[in-house]
């Protein structure tokens, strides 16, 4: 009993260190306003000044409109490399970008994008002449799908991948249509995995800031934004927390909304 | 159980090691504090060959370290346990730090080459008589156009940025202070209002500038103007000179109506250890040779006005960089505003940010 007990001290050490104790600053500061006086202000600042709240909307409609198209691109993606042979290496390969820094692969897209880059230059050899890509909506949405897409393919694969292949025969063998068993057997059963995926992709899609700027040109503006704003330059940490508490507020929701209930049985 | 023990132990003894590693190496490296002399600047802000210059004429060895933001320097002195003993902020963060008694004042007896530098760049209202702080350099912020893409006359004021003809072909710096500085200019006012009317009617005013606004981006800028991306861009002038380097299609523009002028300075900090070394280094950056070459290697303007006799006539003579007396009359320099303006400053810019579409 007392061994079981240590085997957990380091875990457990770990936790209240980075992951308790964090996010109980973070709640904590939010209560202070710019001079260090214990307040509610910052809240009802958040609730109440409308920049705040569309600040809000537009993260979230964005991180929608992110993982949505992450989803729609990786599950076709995940479901096809089940089936190859080799298919440990092609997982490989999609994992692959994840061990380049983040800023470097958003660097290399300034490249492709930018006027005299690559894609422009292919453009204006094709006679379409030379267009804007770079800072539009387009060009955002492209550069943070593919950096999320190796952690929607990822739980998606692994989750196809268990699927009992007995289950799918069975399907067939009672008549069903291709469409069929993807709808009825196929689909349900890759559920965990697709929320899984989710939550992995709409959580930092929330709070993404480098991207914003460095492709997006600041005209697209997320509360990842705001925050690094409070904590760099106004030095308003108190309301950058509670942006950060906000954050943690959506996280949980994501999370239970996408989160397993538990099964009873479910349906027949 | 044993296994997991030993490990646990382990890695408590490595932490230790490290930690006393780590007072033991710094120990070393500060030989006792009198021998060493630790510069924190910008980065690439000095030319190389002047620290050795200073360290063969001293015997003094010197660690540099940089900083890339006033932001960071200042948390980091704040937070204590450094021990810079010279530092280069940029005007207002002298003030704040000023404030937080964080420098000393300076004995101008140990300068003697102070007499070098320009009248109009000492006793600025941010440091009067100079007690805290030698200036280093300085610069403005202007507008850098691309001649291919739109003639030089038409982007001579900050007004102009507002013409129709150059919709989607502006690039703003990211910075709340000087974004609104533009807008202040255009209507009369001082950058450094804390009127939240102003502020206001100088946000409506950039409201109105966001057809032509194609990215608010910071240092990304210069690698965009250099790669032909946007016609005009707003920009300090130490990075207009980088920009101009490398694209020579590109010029710099210091509006004759106003702008910002921005000085770096030197200043020693409470805890420095080697208050002698700061006071010899700093000299030292005030020859003229030394400032002369310095200039030379950063390319900002110096505020030394005997090593701008050395410098180039064609340095010198550059009107965006050397901007004439009719000019700098009109430049502002930023004051430290209370926290609480300068969060409507960026408030109100955050918004405008959202606005650009």
């Amino acid at each position: 009993m007392r061994q079981k007990a240590m085997f957990i001290v380091p875990y457990a050490l770990w936790i209240i260190l980075f992951v308790i104790a964090p996010l109980v600053l973070i709640f904590y500061q939010s209560f202070f306003n710019i001079n260090g006086q214990l307040t509610l202000n910052n809240y009802a600042e958040y609730l109440t000044s409308g920049v705040y709240l569309k600040m809000t909307l537009n993260s979230v409609w964005y991180a929608f409109l992110i993982t949505l198209v992450t989803l729609v691109i990786s599950y076709p993606t995940a479901y096809v490399l089940n089936r190859l042979p080799n298919k440990q290496f092609w997982l490989l390969l999609v994992i692959l970008p994840t061990w380049i820094n983040l800023l470097l692969k958003t660097y290399a897209f300034i490249g492709l994008f930018s006027r005299t880059g690559t894609i422009n230059g292919f453009l204006q050899f094709m006679g379409l002449g030379s267009h804007q890509l770079l800072f539009t909506d387009t060009s955002f949405m492209f550069v943070a799908a593919y950096i999320e897409i190796p952690f929607m393919v990822l739980p998606i694969f692994n989750n196809l991948a268990e699927i009992n292949p007995s289950l799918i025969n069975a399907s067939y063998d009672l008549g069903a249509t291709h469409w069929q068993t993807f709808r009825r057997v196929i689909w349900p059963l890759s559920m965990p995995g697709v929320k899984a995926g989710i939550q992995a992709v709409f959580i930092p899609s929330l709070s993404l800031f480098m991207i914003t700027r460095l492709i997006g040109g600041n005209r697209v503006i997320t509360l990842g934004t705001a925050i690094e704003e409070h904590f760099l330059t106004t030095q308003n940490w108190g309301m950058g927390s509670t942006i950060g508490v906000v954050l943690i507020i959506a996280m949980f929701i994501i999370m239970f909304m996408t989160g397993d209930k538990k099964q009873k049985g479910g349906r027949h | 159980m044993k296994k997991i023990f030993t490990a646990f132990l382990a890695i408590v003894v490595i932490c230790i090691l490290l930690a006393l590693g780590d007072v033991a190496f710094n120990q070393q490296k500060t030989g006792g504090g009198k021998q060493t002399l630790t510069i924190y600047n910008w980065g690439d802000y000095i030319d190389p060959a002047l620290i050795t210059k200073f360290e063969h004429q001293t015997g003094y060895h010197v660690d540099y370290e940089t900083f890339d933001s006033n932001e960071s320097m200042l948390t980091k002195i704040r937070q204590g346990g450094t021990n810079y003993d010279v530092v280069v902020p940029s005007e207002y963060t002298v003030q704040r730090m000023k404030k937080e008694h964080l420098i000393a004042p300076l004995s101008h007896q140990k300068l003697p080459n102070l007499k070098y530098i320009d009248p109009q760049f000492l006793n600025r209202s941010f440091d009067p008589d100079n007690r805290y702080s030698v200036p280093y350099f300085w610069g403005t912020l202007g507008i850098i156009y691309n001649d291919q893409k739109v003639n030089g006359k038409d982007v001579q004021h900050w007004e102009q940025l507002w013409n129709p003809r150059l919709k989607n072909n502006v690039m703003l710096i990211d910075s709340a202070r000087d974004v609104f500085a533009v807008a202040l200019i255009t209507q009369h006012h001082s950058v450094n209002t804390t009127n939240y009317h102003q502020l206001k009617l100088a946000q409506a005013h950039l409201k109105q500038l966001t057809p032509n606004v194609k990215a608010i981006i910071a240092d990304e800028m210069k690698m965009y103007m250099e790669q032909n991306e946007a016609a005009v861009g707003v920009t300090y002038s130490g990075d207009a000179r980088e920009m101009i380097n490398i694209n020579p299609h590109l010029h710099y523009v210091v509006p004759s109506e106003g702008s910002n002028i921005w000085f770096d300075n030197m200043v020693i900090p409470k805890a420095a250890r080697n208050k002698k070394a700061a006071y010899e280094f700093i000299n030292f950056m005030l020859d003229p040779q030394n400032a002369a070459q310095n200039a030379q290697y950063v390319g900002y303007a110096t505020p030394n006005k005997a090593a701008k006799k050395e410098l180039p006539k064609k340095v010198t003579n550059d009107k965006a960089f050397y901007p004439p007396e009719t000019t700098m009359k009109h430049l502002q320099v930023y004051r430290d505003l209370p926290l609480r303006v300068l969060g409507e400053y960026n408030d109100l810019f955050l918004e405008f940010k959202m606005f650009a579409k």
